[in-house]
């Protein structure tokens, strides 16, 4: 960015705030690569724990799921995946769909699933948290 | 005319061209993207039957350790693992690096080890675990 050529004609501030020529999308990205990164380590951890959990009991299963650090972490994981699944199937939609009003209404259906999916799993994740041990 | 036309650089066309590797791996990126929000709304719906109750909980669990689910979640772990190396090569990417085209060609190995890798890794851990 501060390597444009015309640099004499582009105010700092536009340098700062990070908006490319579309005034948005820096963001997009940004996310986009954040959630990537948070996502290593704990879809690595996930898949570990999932293997300690194959055909775990209830009882084991929640006792895990009541442990603080791995509800925390589950949580964490779930708004990182849905954030960069969102920003992911958005770019995947704007990219086939052409006829404007369609991609609309695509987006928004977007963001309602992968919200609703994220409280769903948070509600679950704390519900089963809560329950274990009783 | 004629002659401009010969000389004009063509266009990747899609069904005309065979795909090297480096092209199938960015297509499979975003096949396993899309592929891993199937895996999600599973995950979602397991935490949902074990948040319902015991009943619920053992009936997802039994899915899950099906054979049909272990194919299932073999698939979501290979797709994971390979959407995830592929990933960090496109963040070296984002930082500059390994862009040009031998790095690039190179790379796709670094991925497809790595990807098999850990799939392999993971599903001998699996199957220790089940035998003893
Ligand atoms: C394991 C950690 C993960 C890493 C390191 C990762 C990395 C990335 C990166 C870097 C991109 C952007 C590619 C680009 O710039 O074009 C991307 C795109 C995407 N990711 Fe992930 N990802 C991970 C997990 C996931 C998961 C769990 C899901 C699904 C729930 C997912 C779904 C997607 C989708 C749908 C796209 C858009 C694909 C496209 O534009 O073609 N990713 N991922």
């Amino acid at each position: 960015m501060s390597g444009h050529k015309n640099s004499e004609f582009v105010a700092p501030l536009k340098t700062a705030k990070g908006h490319g020529s579309a005034h948005e999308g820096a963001e997009h990205w940004l996310q986009q690569k954040i959630t990537a990164l948070a996502q290593i380590p704990l879809v690595l951890w996930l898949i570990y724990s999932i293997i300690g959990l194959q055909g775990a009991s209830y009882a084991e299963f929640t006792a895990w799921m009541g442990q603080p650090v791995n509800a925390i972490l589950m949580i964490i994981l779930i708004s990182s995946v849905m954030l960069h699944a969102k920003l992911g199937a958005q770019v995947v939609v704007e990219d086939y769909i052409s006829c404007g009003c369609l991609k609309m209404a695509k987006l928004i259906g977007m963001k309602i699933f992968f919200y609703g999916m994220a409280v769903a799993c948070i509600f679950s994740v704390l519900k089963i948290a809560f329950i274990a041990g009783i | 005319m004629s002659e401009a036309k010969i000389q004009r650089p063509l266009s990747p066309h899609l069904q005309v061209y065979k795909l090297p590797l480096t092209a199938l791996m960015s297509i499979s990126h975003r096949i396993t993207g899309v592929g891993l929000i199937t895996g999600t709304l599973l995950v979602t719906a397991f935490l949902v039957a074990a948040a319902s109750g015991e009943s619920q909980y053992d009936y997802v669990m039994g899915l899950a350790t099906s054979l049909p689910g272990k194919i299932v979640l073999f698939l979501w772990s290979a797709g994971l693992y390979f959407h995830m190396c592929n990933g960090v090569r496109h963040m070296f990417w984002d930082i500059g690096k390994n862009f040009k085209k031998t790095d690039a060609n190179r790379s796709n190995y670094y991925v497809l080890i790595g990807a098999f890798t850990l799939t392999v890794l993971t599903w001998v851990t699996v199957c220790g675990r089940l035998a003893g």
